[in-house]
């Protein structure tokens, strides 16, 4: 099931959706689990299922040092599976965030095959542009999953129409140039990216880099069919574990319904 | 030298951004409005009088080009009686073929209005070159080496920042080459406006892997006059090392439509067994640092830690054009073990005098091998890419040149 119905139902409400991205397999593969259901339980629409990988380019230090951890323990590729079906059991969607490699290795056809099959609504896939996307828009279309692309302030106009004619669920706007990581502010060309990309036919943008607390997220919120957070939550996790997840987690919530 | 340095836009060689099913563009979206400016100022500068007369004048007063084609009997006598014949990019200005792409890109990005370079560096080669083009051109300059290399090649990092080069050292991941390139990436999202990651070999996203062989072409062009010159005849092979494989890249392009000219990349065996970089010879495929190519990776596709006696040819990767030679059977590639390419070092510094770099010295190795397969009547040219006063510490410790107690002296 794609997320757009999530999104749609979101906006029914007056507000943004909350997505949170968590890497599977840290602090190890069943204490992730157990994160991703303090997300949920937190109030998270949509969780973003990470998966760890040896050469996050456009990761920063926090997701990097966690994606560590979690392949010295022995992540696998198909323990993304598994987190997708203990998310959807939490009642909340899922999508997976994953660099390309992963997925080729796996088999494109099979991955998409196999995400479906455990209920995940699509891919976010930050190191593969549509221009390099023929087989996943193939075996996507052929399941039913959500092609989540991304868009850059440095997007020229024919980038966006393209990137968000190739996109489905939604278009994943970066709010700033530069890696995952929180921040003090979110970039100030994140609102004109988020209006261009619609105004390029993206149904749904939601918006994330660098949203580290409640107050960010209701500022995104009021331009933003969804507000991403990331590092904030892996940070939350290591602080003060599943119950400070949780806590994080239900600030962001109450953030992007006071959207003002 | 009378020949065109860039390749004519009619031929029929692939320009990119796919050789064959290899190549490409992986890489976060917000770079490819850069990879397009790139590609497109190269396009120009390529086409523009004073762009090449520029580099062609920096290619002969600053570098010293055009490099030796210097002939190796002494150590012919070991390779079956087959002449050998080095392409002496070792002697260039900082002591290896880095400086040829340097000086190009740094052009470039003037040309493009940047104030600032940032490279990745394994064996310090490329950063020494980038740091030497940033103060020549008055540039601000960051270079990014793994920890493990800045440890191994001390000196190169005292020689970047005497040049007055910015050097951090990746702690990440395997502390190698690899990490320096995902953590200059990193900066180059953040600084795009102003900044010209000048990638160091024929990997990456494209331009990089046509543009940096399009620099690199000049060694092949240059070797291919000078042997006809001196044996009156095409050599029956060339030999290079290949761990992106920029050097390699540069010798091969102008030899791939000479049919009788067999083109051999020597990569890094190292220990003959589970530890090496042979990316060509022992990897899969995959997609790594933006362009689909051959690779080292777990059944998972998790980049697999590659190992080298040489820092340079450390790396899990390799040029996506290297991958299309290899597939179509144009190239042919072969690893070189650590202790092949130790005993070519040794070999060619006591018979010519010449104290090769480590990684030059699997090229060596492979030549060796060849001229004992096809005899006396061979004529074999090999890339000497770089110098080897930067490996000193690693042979002396590998041959046990360094006395055990000294305290006496």
């Amino acid at each position: 099931m794609s997320t757009a119905p999530v999104l749609r139902a979101c906006a029914a409400e007056n507000r943004a959706a909350f997505i949170g991205y968590l890497p599977v397999g840290y602090p190890d593969v069943p204490g992730s689990l157990d994160a991703m259901r303090a997300l949920v339980a937190g109030g998270v629409d949509i969780v973003e299922v990470g998966m760890p990988y040896s050469d996050p380019g456009m990761d920063g230090p926090v997701i990097e040092a966690a994606g560590v951890t979690a392949l010295a323990g022995g992540v696998r590729t198909r323990d993304v599976l598994t987190a997708i079906e203990a998310v959807r059991e939490a009642g909340a969607a899922a999508v997976t965030m994953t660099y390309w490699n992963i997925v080729e290795r796996y088999g494109v056809e099979a991955f998409a095959r196999d995400l479906a099959a455990a209920g995940g609504s699509g891919i976010v896939t930050p190191d593969l542009v549509p221009d390099e996307a023929g087989e996943w828009i193939a075996a996507s279309d052929a399941h039913g999953l959500d092609r989540i692309f991304l868009v850059a302030p440095s997007s020229r106009p024919e980038r966006l129409a393209y990137v968000a004619g190739s996109s489905r669920g939604f278009v994943y706007a970066a709010s700033t140039m530069g890696v995952t990581g929180t921040r003090a502010e979110v970039g100030s060309a994140a609102a004109q990216l988020v209006a261009d990309t619609r105004s390029a036919g993206a149904e749904h943008v939601c918006v994330g880099l660098g949203v580290s607390t409640r107050e960010q997220a209701a500022e995104v919120a009021a331009y933003a069919d969804g507000v991403i957070v990331g590092s904030a939550l892996v940070k939350a996790l290591d602080s003060g574990g599943t119950a400070a997840l949780e806590r994080q987690a239900a600030e962001f919530a109450a953030g992007v319904r006071d959207r003002g | 030298m009378d020949h065109e340095l860039f390749s004519s836009p009619a031929s029929e060689l692939p320009q990119g951004p796919y050789f064959g099913t290899f190549g490409g563009r992986f890489i976060p979206e917000a770079l490819i409005s850069a990879l397009d400016e790139i590609t497109d100022a190269f396009a120009k500068a390529t086409v523009d009088p004073g762009f090449v007369a520029e580099l062609h004048r920096l290619h002969r007063v600053y570098t010293g080009r055009p490099s030796l084609l210097t002939e190796a009997p002494r150590f012919a006598e070991h390779a079956g009686g087959a002449r050998i014949l080095l392409k002496r990019e070792d002697l260039n200005h900082t002591g290896s073929h880095k400086i040829n792409n340097v000086l190009g890109q740094a052009l470039l990005a003037q040309r493009m209005g940047k104030t600032r370079l940032i490279a990745e560096t394994g064996a310090g080669q490329h950063g020494v070159a980038t740091a030497t083009a940033a103060a020549l051109m008055g540039l601000e300059c960051r270079i990014y080496m793994g920890a493990q290399d800045t440890e191994r090649q001390a000196l190169n990092v005292a020689r970047m920042r005497l040049l007055g080069a910015e050097v951090i050292a990746v702690e990440a991941g395997s502390r190698t080459l690899k990490d320096a390139i995902n953590a200059t990436f990193r900066d180059w999202v953040a600084s795009v406006d102003t900044t010209h990651y000048v990638f160091g070999t024929v990997a990456g996203p494209h331009p990089f892997p046509m543009l940096v062989r399009e620099f690199q072409r000049i060694i092949g062009l240059e070797a291919r006059a000078q042997i006809e010159e001196l044996v009156g005849r095409l050599p029956d092979a060339v030999t290079a090392c290949v761990g992106g494989g920029s050097n390699a890249m540069g010798m091969f392009h102008a030899f791939i439509p000479d049919s009788g000219v067999r083109l051999v990349g020597c990569e890094p065996g190292g220990d003959g067994g589970e530890l090496h970089a042979a990316s060509l010879t022992r990897g899969t495929e995959g997609v790594l640092h933006g362009a689909r190519s051959m690779m080292l990776q777990d059944d998972d596709g998790q980049t697999i830690e590659s190992h080298s006696i040489s820092a340079g040819l450390d790396y899990p990767g390799v040029g996506p054009e290297h991958a299309w030679l290899h597939d179509s059977g144009r190239g042919e590639y072969r690893a070189i073990t650590d202790a092949e390419a130790m005993e070519a070092f040794r070999l060619l510094a006591r018979t010519e005098g010449i104290i090769p770099a480590i990684e030059s010295a699997h090229a060596l190795a492979g030549a060796l091998q060849l001229g004992r397969d096809l005899g006396p009547d061979a004529v074999i040219a090999v890339c000497l890419s770089g110098r080897g006063d930067k490996d000193v510490d690693t042979a002396g410790k590998y041959f046990g040149y360094f006395d055990a107690n000294n305290e006496e002296d």
